[in-house]
């Protein structure tokens, strides 16, 4: 059962320049329990996307222009900013990408980590200080008693990235939204959330969204896959079949810029040119510009969803039959 | 669901056959840049033109510096020239800002005014650029020990309570144009200084800096080069905002007694002078001295804003 | 903590030394005698006490360590003008007045201009902003004895609704406290909307919005405290701009306090006043500097353990 669906969402911000469709009809699922991860280079909508979720784009100068987000059937771009208040840290917890500035320098954080609990929960003092240490526990984080009453100054960035999944997760949430959650961390601290992450969600069984650009993060926790480009998806499905089956140039691109280390003779491909500019998208399929199997139909038309199997969808003119016999009359040819 | 505005209406159908073919390689780059990419200052300047107080503020300073230097000769009269049977005119045709208690034209002495107070103001902010500029780059670009010692000076003369120091001075010096700038200038470079050398601080380990350094530059060049070029903008808003706090302490030091000497005429010396008059209902004596001071306070605060908005590329919106 | 503030004390002495030096060079380098003019006749009985107290008759060096001891030990001397008075007489009868005035004008600036630069902040780009902005640059480019001239013209000439001059009552209190408070008022008001939009941008703002608190919460909670650390760094140099305002302001609405004997004294070079003034202010506003200083270690957690640098913005 998908607790989130997201349909065709649109998000724009208008800006000095004009205005900028920074997400153009997206649509995502998300499993109870799973991890879906959201793939893609910085600035092509990601994070504007979870942030949509949580109805947490500054507004203005962005607005959701259209599209739905079901929440348990429950569309979340109707609802009053009251509602979503509820909603926001009880039902969807989000963290973000800089421990180092996501925790208030001036409280200590066992305030921090317990007004959230305050909020929703009718708790007394006393449970939602038990709470606050067994969620300190839970991320790992030794020492709690003394550890509550300290000042995010006092913590390492690996520290505080995990009191601040501490407090994402202390109400129970059903859907954690992670943006960027290792970017600002060193490699090995990186792994350690990670791991942390695996084990949270087998012990909580919260569905998790990770949104990164680590295609190797990806690669460890993620149950499935949507790769973005220029604030559209292009390509989606389980992580089997975007590592092993992905039929997008794009994101085959993206794969072999990523060193690997169970292929001996690949080579690093960086792929040329850079993401087109969303004041003007371009009128056909957005990565036609940099795509080396451009064909003329992909500049002229966006490309039609394509389902390769039970959801391994992918958009693009080469699934099309005219486009895979063009590649089959190509590839006889050499 | 409702129908979405945004759906692709394509039917893969209608697409014609003949697209289906490896595009021509007539040179289409990936990396055209479809919009005009802007300089920062040509940008800055277009942001200021669209903040209308700014713009207004500008408009007046021009006009007001325009009669700082042709206003005293529109009238037939002097500033110091006394006339007592010709006191306390209200305005009129011969005299547009009416006279004030000894019979001066108001008028003429309001553009003299304006004339030491726009000087003051302007010498104000140049010295402090040069002395804060030069011991600000120092401190920043040298960093380490002489930093250090530069910056607790700074520290020092920060904590002298600015006013007392020029009143102090004032007395001694005795009053006089040269004075009030040299006075305003001992204590006003410090806050330049601590801009200037957090600028260059936050820029000097910068990439630009170090390809530069790399590429065998002599420290003149890079600060000259690649520091001024990027410190402006903080700069040249602090000064735009010395200028008002320097024409203040003029017309305060005016007001006090230790400001420009009768016969000239500033600003606080008319208003000083006018103190006693309104309470009699010449409210013409203090009218228009005091909505200059204002208004020009006011045009330069509203420009510094407009500078500090146009300039600071993290505010761009 | 502890490291902090000894340095703070350190840099005030520093401070307070080179202002009473300035104050001796000013004594020694007046052209002739300062306490020896013909024109004012100042008869022989002061003229005694002056070279007395300031050891004329001695070199220089001699005569700056007396100054030094005289000022520690809280002498400042006798003034010239008023013979019969010193220079503590005149502090310990004005300096209350001026005080009272300088306090509850700052107390009411604080207050409004942060409240005021609150609703700007939460109303970014709306009519409240950019009203509230507007009236906050007029009062900061309108000089505080303009102010207070206007005032007088409006609340006391054509209406007659409000007293002067003098210092007696609340109501003799209301205008000249309006001419004060209103240019640090508007100081405050724009730091606090500019610091308040800053924090706002935050991710802990952010990150306290994703928790699900009410804007209100947030504002108080976490906004708030980040948003007014700016203010209380400045409030040392708002206190200079207030005690210079006591000058001009108790001279025009006739304030019996310390700024006007000051000014009379400027007119007069009535030096051992000037100097006594000049030191004592002096003093008060470091100590003020220390406590703001001090205020701001205790707002902000970090300072406890973190070398405190002395350059933040």
């Amino acid at each position: 059962m998908n607790i989130l669906e997201v349909n065709h969402l649109h998000v724009s911000f208008s800006t000095y320049g004009g205005t900028v469709e920074a997400v153009r009809g997206i649509n995502l699922q998300l499993e109870k329990g799973e991890t879906l991860a959201i793939v893609g280079e910085s600035g092509c909508g990601k994070s504007v996307t979870a942030n949509a979720i949580m109805r947490l784009i500054p507004q203005p100068p962005g607005r959701i222009t259209d599209g739905s987000i079901l929440f348990k059937g429950q569309n979340l771009v109707d609802q009053s900013e009251r509602t979503m208040r509820h909603i926001r840290g009880r039902d969807i917890s989000m963290i973000f990408q800089d421990p180092m500035t996501a925790l208030n320098p001036t409280l200590t954080i066992g305030t921090q980590l317990m007004e959230g609990l305050k909020q929703h929960k009718a708790v007394s003092k006393e449970e939602a200080r038990q709470k606050a240490l067994d969620m300190l526990r839970l991320v790992g984080i030794p020492n709690p008693k003394e550890r509550l009453t300290q000042y995010p100054h006092q913590f390492s960035g690996g520290m505080r990235q995990r009191v601040v999944i501490a407090m994402a997760l202390i109400c129970e949430p059903e859907i954690l939204i992670a943006d960027e959650p290792t970017t600002a961390l060193d490699v090995t601290i990186q792994a350690q959330i990670i791991e942390l992450f695996e084990r949270i969600q087998r012990e909580t069984g919260v569905a998790i969204i990770l949104i990164t650009h680590d295609l190797g993060v990806v690669a460890k926790v993620a149950d499935r896959i949507a790769v973005m480009y220029a604030g559209q998806i292009i390509e989606k499905g389980t992580k089997r079949d975007i590592f092993y089956h992905a039929e997008h140039p794009y994101t085959l691109g993206l794969l072999k810029s990523v060193p690997r280390l169970d292929i001996k003779e690949a080579r690093l491909t960086p792929i040329d040119g850079t993401p087109p500019d969303l004041f003007s998208p371009p009128k056909g399929c957005s990565f036609a510009p940099r795509c080396p199997y451009a064909m003329e139909v992909c500049h002229e038309v966006p490309p039609i969803q394509t389902e390769l199997e039970q959801n391994h969808h992918v958009y693009c003119w080469l699934q099309d039959k005219r486009g895979k016999a063009l590649m089959a009359q190509t590839a006889t040819k050499k | 669901m409702k129908q979405s505005k945004y759906q692709s209406t394509y039917d893969p159908k209608h697409v014609p056959d003949r697209w289906f073919a490896w595009q021509k390689q007539d040179g289409q780059s990936a990396e055209t840049v479809s919009r005009p990419s802007l300089s920062y200052w040509k940008d800055a300047w277009r942001r200021l033109l669209k903040n209308k107080l700014a713009m207004a503020g500008l408009m007046f300073l021009i006009l007001l510096c325009v009669l700082a230097i042709i206003g005293p000769m529109l009238t037939p009269y002097s500033v110091k020239e006394t006339s007592l049977p010709n006191q306390f005119q209200p305005p009129s045709y011969e005299h547009w800002f009416g006279t004030d208690n000894l019979g001066r034209d108001v008028f003429t002495r309001t553009w003299y005014g304006a004339r030491i107070s726009l000087f003051v103001g302007i010498m104000a902010a140049l010295i402090d650029f040069f002395i804060g500029v030069i011991y600000g780059g120092i401190a920043g670009y040298k960093g380490g020990r002489t930093d250090n010692i530069m910056m607790r000076i700074i520290e020092v003369l920060y904590g002298l309570p600015y006013l007392l120091v020029v009143i102090l001075l004032l007395v001694v010096l005795g009053p006089s144009l040269l004075t009030i700038i040299i006075a305003l200038s001992v204590t006003g470079w410090v806050g330049m200084a601590r801009i200037v050398r957090g600028q260059v601080l936050q820029l000097k380990n910068n990439e630009f800096v170090l390809a530069s350094r790399s590429f065998g530059a002599k420290t003149p060049r890079i600060i000259r080069k690649n520091l001024l070029p990027n410190t402006m903008g903080p700069i040249i808003v602090q000064m735009t905002l010395t200028v008002p706090s320097a024409i203040f302490a003029e017309a305060f030091l005016s007001f006090i007694g230790l400001g420009i000497q009768a016969p000239y005429a500033s600003w606080g010396v008319m208003a000083n002078d006018a103190l006693g008059a309104i309470l009699s209902g010449y409210w013409w004596t203090l009218f228009f001295p005091a909505f200059f001071i204002s208004f020009t306070m006011f045009a330069f605060n509203v420009l510094g804003d407009g500078l500090q908005d146009a300039l600071d590329p993290k505010l761009r919106k | 903590m502890l490291k902090y503030i000894l340095k703070r004390l350190t840099i005030m002495g520093v401070t307070l030394w080179i202002i009473i030096t300035l104050t001796f060079v000013l004594m020694v380098s007046v052209p002739g005698s300062p306490f020896n003019d013909q024109d004012r006749n100042t008869n022989d009985i002061v003229q005694e006490n002056l070279e007395r107290h300031y050891n004329l008759d001695k070199p220089y060096i001699i005569q700056y360590f007396l100054y030094l001891k005289s000022i520690i030990t809280f002498d400042f001397g006798p003034s010239i003008k008023q013979s019969n008075h010193t220079v503590n007489d005149l502090l310990s009868r004005g300096f209350p007045i001026s005080f009272e005035l300088g306090m509850v004008s700052i107390v009411i600036a604080v207050i409004s201009g942060v409240i005021l630069g609150i609703f700007a902040a939460l109303k970014h780009n709306g009519i409240i902003d950019y009203a509230a902005m507007t009236i906050a640059v007029l009062g900061i480019s309108i000089p505080n004895f303009v102010l207070a001239t206007l005032l007088i013209q409006k609340f006391a000439v054509d209406s007659n609704m409000l007293p002067t001059a003098r210092w007696e009552s609340v109501a003799h209190m209301i205008l000249p406290i309006i001419a004060l408070a209103t240019g640090p008022m508007a100081i405050i008001a724009r730091l606090t909307r500019s610091t308040m939009l800053e924090v706002l941008t935050q991710d802990y703002i952010k990150m306290a919005r994703a928790k699900g608190l009410s804007p209100w919460k947030i504002i108080v909670k976490h906004a708030l405290k980040n948003a007014l650390m700016p203010v209380v760094t400045i409030m040392g140099t708002l206190l200079a701009g207030i005690l210079t305002g006591t000058f001009v302001i108790e001279k025009i609405f006739a304030i019996p306090g310390m700024g006007r004997y000051f000014i009379e004294s400027i007119n007069h070079r009535d030096y051992p006043v000037i100097m006594g003034t000049t030191v004592f202010y002096s003093a008060f506003l470091i100590c003020m500097l220390f406590l703001v200083d001090i205020a701001y270690g205790l707002l902000d957690p970090r300072i406890k353990i973190h070398k405190h640098d002395g350059d933040r913005p």
